[in-house]
C-alpha cells in the first residue's frame, strides 16, 4: 500500500508476474480511477495452488509492503500474527494534516512495531534519489523484499524485465539490486 | 498460452477471439481499459464515442450492418445509454451485439452504486456475470453466440473487483466470423408502434426460451459439497463465498438474467439451508423467494458496499477473526495533483465567494477542503442545466454569484445540450469549461477535442469556441487558469453579464504537461507564515513546526504558489 502515484501498482504486477513464472495460481486486485489521485491505495497479491478471492482479508496477509509510513499503520491489521512488514520510511502528509485538522502521528514506528515486532524500515526514496529517479523507490523495496525472503535475484529480474516499461528496465533493475544488497537493520 | 490478465483486458481478448469488428465506449472507471485493450488489436475498429448513448448506437449500427460489435461503459453510463438499450431489446440483432457494463459496489470511483442487473430485467435482455478473468474471456465469446442464436443484445456485468483484478487466462485463436448479409427489414428494425407491438411478443418468447435454456447452460453449474449449507452466488460474490466456505455446496450462476428456475429448485432440494449471496440489491434473492423457495440473503448481508470472504465466514459460519484497525489516523482522501490546472480557477472562485454547480471528473475533488469550490455533483453534464435551474429558481441576483464548472470531455459528453437550453430559455449562466485537453480522471483518454483517436490517429480537433458560438453564445473567453489576475477579472465580468457566457480555462493536465518540473523552493527568512499558499490545497506544500515546507519529490514546479505569496518567499529555481 501507499499513496496514489507512488508505484504500488507496478510493484504488485512484478510480484504477480514472479509467482506466475514460478507456477502458482495468482490473483491481483488493483486500484484505478479516483483513488489513484494522491489517496490511500492498496493492492492485493494472492498466490497458491488455487486462489478464489482476489482480496487479502484482514488478519491474513503474509507480507505487507508499504510505500509510506502512515499507510503502513493504516493497513497493518491485514497482517497475520507472524506476518512480515517492509516499510518505506518516507512520510507524505495528507491534506487533512496540511490543513491542520490532524497531526501527522509521531509514534508511527512504535505503533507499527507493536503490531509487527519484526517490521523493517528502509529509506527507499533516498536510494532512488541517489539513482536520480524518485519513482524507482518501488523497485528498491521489491529488492528488499526479495532479500528478506532469501530468494535468488534471477526470477525477480526476469519479472521486472517483463513488467516495467522497456525504456526503464535498466534503472529499475539497478534500483532492485540496491534494495537487494542493502544492509538491513 | 497462459497469461496474467486484468478482467477488462480479458473482456477485450474475448471480443478479439469472438471475431468482433467494432468496439466502442466512453471512458468510465471501472470499465475504461476494456476498449483501450480492444484498440490494440488491428482487426478491431475501436473508438471513444462522445458519450455512452452514441457508443451503443454505433455498436447497434455495426450489428445491424452484419459485424459483431461490443460496447463498454460503467454502470452510470448505462443510464445514458438506456434509451437505445430498451429498444434494441425489441429489434434484436443481425451480427452479435454485446454490452459490457461495469458496476462499482462500494463506490471506489463513482457517484452511486446502482445495480445494473435491474437493467437486464427491465429491458428484458440476458445478462452474464463472470467471476474472474478467464470467465470474462469465455463469457464474451458465449455472449456473442447467444446474441445471434436468440436474436438479442446480451449484457455482461462486471464489478470493480473483477474488472480490476488480474488472474490467469488461457488464450485462444480469433474466430473467423464473416460479415453477415445486410438486409432491409423494416418490420424488425423500424420500431414504430405497429412493428414494435409484434416485436414485444418476440421479446417475451425469446426470454422464455432463454429461461428454459438457462437450466442446461454450462455457465450455470452445481458444485456439490457439504449439503448442510447451499450457496447460490455469481460474479465476485462466488469467489468470496468459495474462499470463506470451500466445502459448502454451490450453485454458481454465470447467467444472472433470466434465472434457471428448475436448476435453482433442484439445488434447493438438495441442501438443508440455502443462502443467496449477492452484492448490492437482492435481485436473485427476490426472484428465488417469489418461487416459494426458502432462502437467507439480505437478512444477514448488506445491500450497501462490497462483501468479503471474512464477512461471509462470519455471518454464515460464525467464524470471526479478531482484527482491529489502527484508530485516529489522519484520513487520506484523493486530492488534485500538484500542478493541477484546476487549482488556479478554484482558488479565484473561492476568493470571489462564487457558488458553483459541479460535474464529473478530477475537478469534482475541488469540493473538498481547503478549496471547497463546488457545491454540487450529480451526473455527467449536470452542472450546466443545474446552474440554469438555480437561476430560474432564485433569480439573477443569485446567479450573478454562480458558475457552472465542467471538464472538456464532460462538456462534449452532455454539457452542450444543457448550454443550448440556457441560450434557448434566456438564462444568463456563466459556464467555466476546465479544458485540460484530456479525459483526466479515467487515465487520460482522448476525446473529440484532443484531435487524436483511441487508435492514435490525428484528426481535426473539435473547436469548442466555434461550437459554443454556433449555439448562440456571444461571449466566449479563453484564459490560462494560472494567470490568477486575468482569471479574476474575467470571472467578475462574465458573471455580471446579463446574458450567457462561457469561460474556457485552458491548460493541459499536469500529468501530461511537458513543461519543466523544477520544484519551488522557500526562503524561510521571507516567509511570514501567513498560510495563503496552504489555501491552494496543494499536496506538496506542508506546514512543519519550523515553517512552511515544499515537498521536493511531489512539487511539479507549476509556480502557482509563487504567484499567491505576497512576500516573495517562494521561488522557482533559476527565477
Amino acid at each position: 500500500m501507499g499513496v496514489g502515484g507512488q508505484g504500488t501498482l507496478l510493484a504488485s504486477r512484478v510480484l504477480g508476474r514472479l509467482f506466475v513464472d514460478l507456477g502458482y495460481d495468482v490473483k491481483i486486485s488493483e486500484v484505478h480511477g479516483m483513488a489513484q489521485r494522491g489517496g490511500s491505495v492498496v493492492t492485493h497479491v494472492r498466490y497458491g495452488t488455487k486462489v478464489f478471492s482476489p482480496l487479502v482479508e484482514p488478519g491474513t496477509a503474509d507480507i505487507l509492503l508499504a510505500f509510506e509510513k502512515m499507510e503502513a499503520l493504516r493497513w497493518i491489521h491485514f497482517l497475520k500474527p507472524q506476518g512480515r512488514a517492509i516499510i518505506n520510511s518516507q512520510e507524505i502528509e495528507p491534506m487533512s494534516v496540511i490543513m491542520g485538522e490532524y497531526e501527522y502521528p509521531k509514534d508511527l514506528e512504535d505503533r507499527i512495531r507493536r503490531a509487527c515486532a519484526g517490521a523493517v524500515f528502509f529509506d527507499a526514496l533516498a536510494v532512488a534519489e541517489e539513482l536520480g529517479n524518485a519513482k524507482v523507490a518501488n523497485m528498491v523495496l521489491i529488492g528488499v523484499l526479495a532479500r528478506l525472503l532469501n530468494t535468488a535475484p534471477e526470477a525477480w529480474e526476469k519479472a521486472i524485465n517483463a513488467v516495467v516499461p522497456p525504456k526503464t528496465v535498466e534503472i529499475n533493475l539497478e534500483a532492485f539490486h540496491r534494495g537487494y544488497n542493502s544492509e538491513l537493520s | 498460452m497462459k497469461k496474467l490478465m486484468l478482467g477488462n483486458e480479458a473482456i477485450a481478448r474475448g471480443a478479439y477471439e469472438a471475431g468482433v469488428r467494432v468496439a466502442t465506449a466512453y471512458p468510465g472507471t471501472p470499465s475504461t481499459e476494456i476498449t483501450e485493450f480492444a484498440a490494440q488489436y488491428d482487426e478491431i475498429y475501436a473508438e471513444w464515442s462522445p458519450n455512452e448513448k452514441v457508443a451503443l448506437e454505433v455498436a447497434i449500427g455495426a450489428s445491424f450492418a452484419g459485424a459483431r460489435a461490443m460496447v463498454a461503459m460503467k454502470h452510470v453510463g448505462l443510464n445514458v445509454a438506456a434509451d437505445p438499450l430498451f429498444t434494441v431489446s425489441y429489434t434484436g440483432v443481425n451480427a452479435g451485439l454485446v454490452i459490457v457494463v461495469a458496476d462499482d459496489p462500494g463506490m471506489h470511483s463513482s457517484q452511486n452504486e446502482q445495480d445494473s442487473r435491474y437493467y437486464a430485467r427491465a429491458a428484458q435482455v440476458p445478462m452474464l456475470e463472470p467471476s474472474d478473468s478467464q470467465e470474462a474471456l469465455d463469457f464474451v465469446k458465449l455472449a456473442f453466440d447467444l446474441s445471434e442464436e436468440y436474436d438479442t443484445p446480451v449484457l455482461i456485468r462486471l464489478t470493480t473487483r473483477v474488472a480490476h483484478s488480474q488472474s490467469i487466462v488461457a488464450l485462444g485463436q480469433r474466430a473467423d466470423v464473416p460479415l453477415k448479409e445486410y438486409r432491409k427489414l423494416p418490420e424488425k428494425n423500424v420500431m414504430m408502434p405497429a412493428m414494435a407491438r409484434k416485436r414485444h411478443g418476440e421479446v417475451e418468447r425469446r426470454m422464455k426460451a432463454l429461461a428454459q435454456a438457462a437450466n442446461d447452460l454450462w455457465i450455470n453449474r452445481i458444485e456439490m459439497g457439504d449439503t448442510s449449507i447451499g450457496i447460490i452466488a455469481s460474479g465476485i460474490a462466488y469467489q468470496y463465498a468459495k474462499e470463506a466456505l470451500p466445502n459448502a455446496s454451490f450453485l454458481k450462476l454465470g447467467m444472472v438474467n433470466p434465472l434457471p428456475r428448475k436448476l435453482v429448485e433442484s439445488f434447493a432440494r438438495k441442501v438443508e439451508k440455502l443462502y443467496v449471496i449477492e452484492e448490492l440489491e437482492p435481485v436473485l434473492e427476490e426472484q428465488i423467494k417469489s418461487w416459494g423457495i426458502a432462502a437467507i440473503g439480505k437478512e444477514i448481508f448488506p445491500v450497501q458496499g462490497e462483501l468479503s470472504a471474512n464477512m461471509i465466514a462470519e455471518r454464515i459460519a460464525g467464524k470471526a477473526l479478531d482484527v482491529r484497525p489502527a484508530q485516529d489516523l489522519p484520513p487520506r482522501p484523493p486530492v488534485m495533483c500538484p500542478g493541477c490546472p484546476h487549482r488556479g480557477i478554484y482558488y479565484v472562485m473561492q476568493k470571489l465567494r462564487l457558488h458553483a454547480t459541479g460535474d464529473i471528473g478530477c475537478y469534482t475533488l475541488g469540493a473538498l477542503p481547503p478549496l471547497k469550490a463546488i457545491d454540487t455533483c450529480v451526473c455527467m453534464g449536470a452542472s450546466v442545466g443545474m446552474a440554469h435551474g438555480m437561476e430560474k429558481a432564485r433569480g439573477r441576483d443569485f446567479s450573478s454569484k454562480l458558475v457552472a464548472v465542467i471538464g472538456d470531455s464532460t462538456f462534449i459528453h452532455s454539457g452542450i445540450t444543457g448550454l443550448i437550453d440556457v441560450v434557448y430559455n434566456q438564462g444568463a449562466s456563466t459556464v467555466v469549461i476546465l479544458d485540460n485537453s484530456t479525459t483526466g480522471m479515467t487515465g487520460h483518454q482522448d476525446h473529440p477535442g484532443t484531435g487524436r483517436t483511441i487508435k492514435g490517429d490525428l484528426v481535426p480537433p473539435l473547436n469548442l469556441i466555434n461550437l459554443i458560438k454556433a449555439i448562440g453564445i456571444r461571449h466566449v473567453r479563453v484564459v490560462d487558469p494560472f494567470e490568477l489576475e486575468e482569471v479574476e477579472k474575467v470571472l467578475k465580468e462574465e458573471t455580471q453579464r446579463e446574458e450567457p457566457s462561457v469561460v474556457i480555462a485552458q491548460r493541459p493536465c499536469a500529468l501530461l504537461s511537458k513543461e519543466s518540473k523544477i520544484p519551488v523552493s522557500i526562503s524561510e527568512d521571507a516567509c511570514r507564515l501567513c498560510g495563503v499558499c496552504l489555501r491552494l490545497g496543494c499536496p506538496a506544500i506542508e506546514k512543519k513546526p519550523g515553517g512552511m515546507y515544499i515537498n521536493q519529490t511531489l512539487c511539479n514546479g507549476c509556480g502557482l504558489c509563487v504567484k499567491v505569496c505576497k512576500f516573495g518567499a517562494l521561488r522557482r529555481a533559476g527565477e
